[in-house]
């Protein structure tokens, strides 16, 4: 259904992305295909700075009028800087899910568990699956 | 216009709030001018931000207001997991009883004995229907059930030793339960493990196995659950959950499926609460007023909250409210409970009898399945095919197909004078309309609803998802308003 997956940036199962910023850094957000789904967002609850997840813990939150989701964490790490726009703007995130639409940039425990996620073309394929 | 023959119109009226109406200050015949009201002078001011309107203009804006909304006694009112049922208005008349209306929660005990006798009598009857030892009537709703119980679990395992950062840390739910279960546990200060549903849309055993340890502090199970599927493993969960020392807490929200016929107790439920607004047929809608009532067992009654009720006929007032309980939780919530609440449970309680209340259940499954079977072609519900007193229907098929999403049902449901049924959840259903159509709706209700549901899925896909035609308003902008929610008069006006 032409969903939008840019080459630059590591894909989850729950629909996250993860950009690798370089300097251990990572910008997270919610892919394309996962905006779609949700439908209109208005709401995005942010982690703060300084806070620290594990791989797979509920991270942040993003409501839109149909559902609420839990976003988890794509990787080991710290919380930097949060996208403190959502607060007023959420629809950012369903308008530029990959660019404005940022929710937070993290510190990374382990940079070689980027390696480990899916790339492009297996989300393609994944996303495929799914639908 | 499809539906001018069943000639379906809202009433509309283009009517102002009252800040709107308001007069300004007017001559008063209760408070007249330069009267000494005998208040200091630095605590009275001259406008109270309240608005004055003549007393007919008042009358009919309210009026108004009633024509536009839609209640149980409007029509048809299928919400999945509420259980709008018909309210007695005999229970109406009681709670509006002038010597309960008027006793104030400060009155001396021997003053109100008629009112504790009665909330104790209520306390033992819900003890006796949920098959358990003991009961709390404070709670103000079933999410308030949820954390009071949540509460109790966590003191009962405090007194033991046992709470610990590795130890009855964690809380098991299944991913069908209703938010507020892990928002409760969460708020008691538990860990939430979320554990996914079977294929079958139950309990998925082996991993319930996989959460359970000593970590677990409860698991808290809906019965049936949001699918309007009956755990069928409901004894083996509770042994299993038993077998790691923890608690089974059961969520009373679909009560109605069971009631009179089995009892969480029965089930091998440690702790339970009701939604009396749902079960027991209490006004509900737009958020309250409620009651969430707690059942425990034996080993767990120490910790309920003050205060309790107690009864001995030897002792002179014989009704007490023992506030010294050294175990409990503590008050949860100001003076007696929703007491106007209570009194219309314990009337539809009476009024019915055990046996009314058990031919209730079976006529509430009844219907549910009626409507299913009727309408499962074009809508399948996913589970198994014999339901409990509700089920959710799928309109993915529609979606898929035409293009109509559970939303736009839902919105040309009420064209034909029906109130939609919960949309969206549980979200492990696809475009879910989960539907409750209970005891209260006679045959020619339920084909009614059926056919208007029918004639929807063959409908031209352009009325559908313009729809609604015929209400007082159409489509509503749900997104600004989420975004740019504008809550007061004020906001309005600044804008
Ligand atoms: C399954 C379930 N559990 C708990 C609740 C919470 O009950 P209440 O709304 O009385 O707080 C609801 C309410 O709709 C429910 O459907």
């Amino acid at each position: 259904m032409g969903f939008d997956t840019p080459e630059d940036v590591r894909y989850t199962e729950e629909h996250e992305w993860i950009k690798d910023e370089g300097d251990g850094e990572a910008r997270i957000g919610i892919t394309d295909f996962a905006q779609d789904q949700l439908t209109d967002v208005v709401y995005v609850d942010l982690p703060f700075t300084e806070e620290e997840f594990d791989q797979g813990d509920a991270m942040m939150v993003v409501e839109s009028v149909k559902s609420v989701s839990d976003v988890y964490a794509p990787v080991d790490c710290t919380v930097t800087d949060i996208n403190e726009e959502l607060e007023t703007a959420p629809e950012l995130v369903n308008e530029d899910p990959y660019g404005d639409g940022w929710m937070a940039l993290v510190e990374l425990d382990d940079p070689s568990q980027l390696d480990e996620l899916m790339d492009a073309e297996d989300y393609r394929e994944f996303t495929e699956n799914e639908a | 216009m499809p539906d001018e023959d069943r000639g379906f119109r809202q009433a509309y009226w283009d009517e102002p709030t009252l800040f709107d109406l308001d007069e300004g200050p007017q001559p008063s015949d209760q408070f007249p001018e330069g009267a000494d009201h005998g208040l200091p002078e630095d605590l009275t001011r001259e406008d109270a931000g309240v608005p004055t309107v003549m007393r007919s203009r008042v009358t009919r804006h309210f009026t108004r207001l009633a024509q536009m909304t839609y209640g149980v006694d409007t029509g048809t009112y299928p919400l999945g997991s509420c259980t709008m049922k018909y309210n007695a208005k005999a229970a109406e008349l009681l709670a509006q009883d002038e010597g309960l209306l008027h006793a104030h929660p400060l009155q001396r005990e021997e003053d109100v004995q008629g009112i504790l006798e009665l909330l104790y009598d209520l306390g033992d009857r819900l003890r006796e229907i949920a098959g358990l030892d003991a009961v709390t009537l404070q709670p103000a709703a079933g999410a308030q059930g949820e954390f009071v119980a949540m509460r109790m679990v966590r003191a009962y395992f405090e007194d033991r030793g046992e709470l610990g950062e590795d130890s009855r840390c964690e809380v098991v739910i299944p991913d069908s339960a209703h938010g507020t279960n892990p928002a409760s546990a969460a708020m008691a200060g538990f860990d939430v493990l979320e554990i996914p549903s079977g294929d079958d849309g139950c309990v998925d055993l082996s991993a319930l196995e996989d959460a359970l340890s000593e970590r677990t502090a409860a698991f808290m199970l809906t019965n049936p659950n949001t699918l309007g599927l009956f755990e069928q493993n409901v004894e083996k969960i509770a042994e299993m959950v038993h077998d790691v020392g923890a608690k089974l807490y059961y969520d009373g929200a679909n009560l109605n499926a069971i009631l009179g016929v089995t009892s969480p107790g029965a089930m091998g439920f440690d702790l339970a609460h009701f939604n009396v607004h749902k079960t027991f047929a209490t006004p509900h809608g737009g958020g309250g007023p409620g009651a969430g009532p707690v059942a425990c067992t034996d080993e767990l009654e120490p910790y309920l909250p003050v205060p309790r009720i107690t009864r001995d006929p030897e002792a002179e007032p014989e009704h007490r409210l023992d506030w010294e309980r050294e175990d409990s939780i503590g008050a949860v919530r100001g003076f007696h409970g929703n007491v106007g609440v209570l009194v219309r449970a314990a009337a539809y309680i009476l009024m019915h009898g055990s046996d009314g209340l058990a031919d209730n259940t079976r006529r509430a499954v009844a219907n549910a399945n009626y409507v299913h079977q009727r309408i499962k072609d074009a809508y399948p519900a996913p589970g198994g095919d014999l339901k409990k007193h509700e089920f959710v229907a799928s309109a993915a098929d529609l979606e898929e197909t035409k293009g109509i999403t559970a939303k736009d049902v839902a919105k040309r449901l009420l064209d034909h004078g029906i109130h939609a049924p919960q949309t969206y959840w549980p979200m492990v259903v696809d475009e879910a309309l989960m539907i409750e159509p209970t005891e209260t709706e006679s045959r020619e209700e339920l084909d009614a609803f059926v056919d208007a549901l029918l004639s929807i899925a063959d409908e031209d896909p352009e009325t559908v998802t313009s729809a609604p035609h015929t209400t007082a308003l159409s489509r509503v902008d749900d997104v600004g308003a989420a975004r740019n929610p504008i809550l007061t008069w004020d906001q309005a006006n600044d804008e």
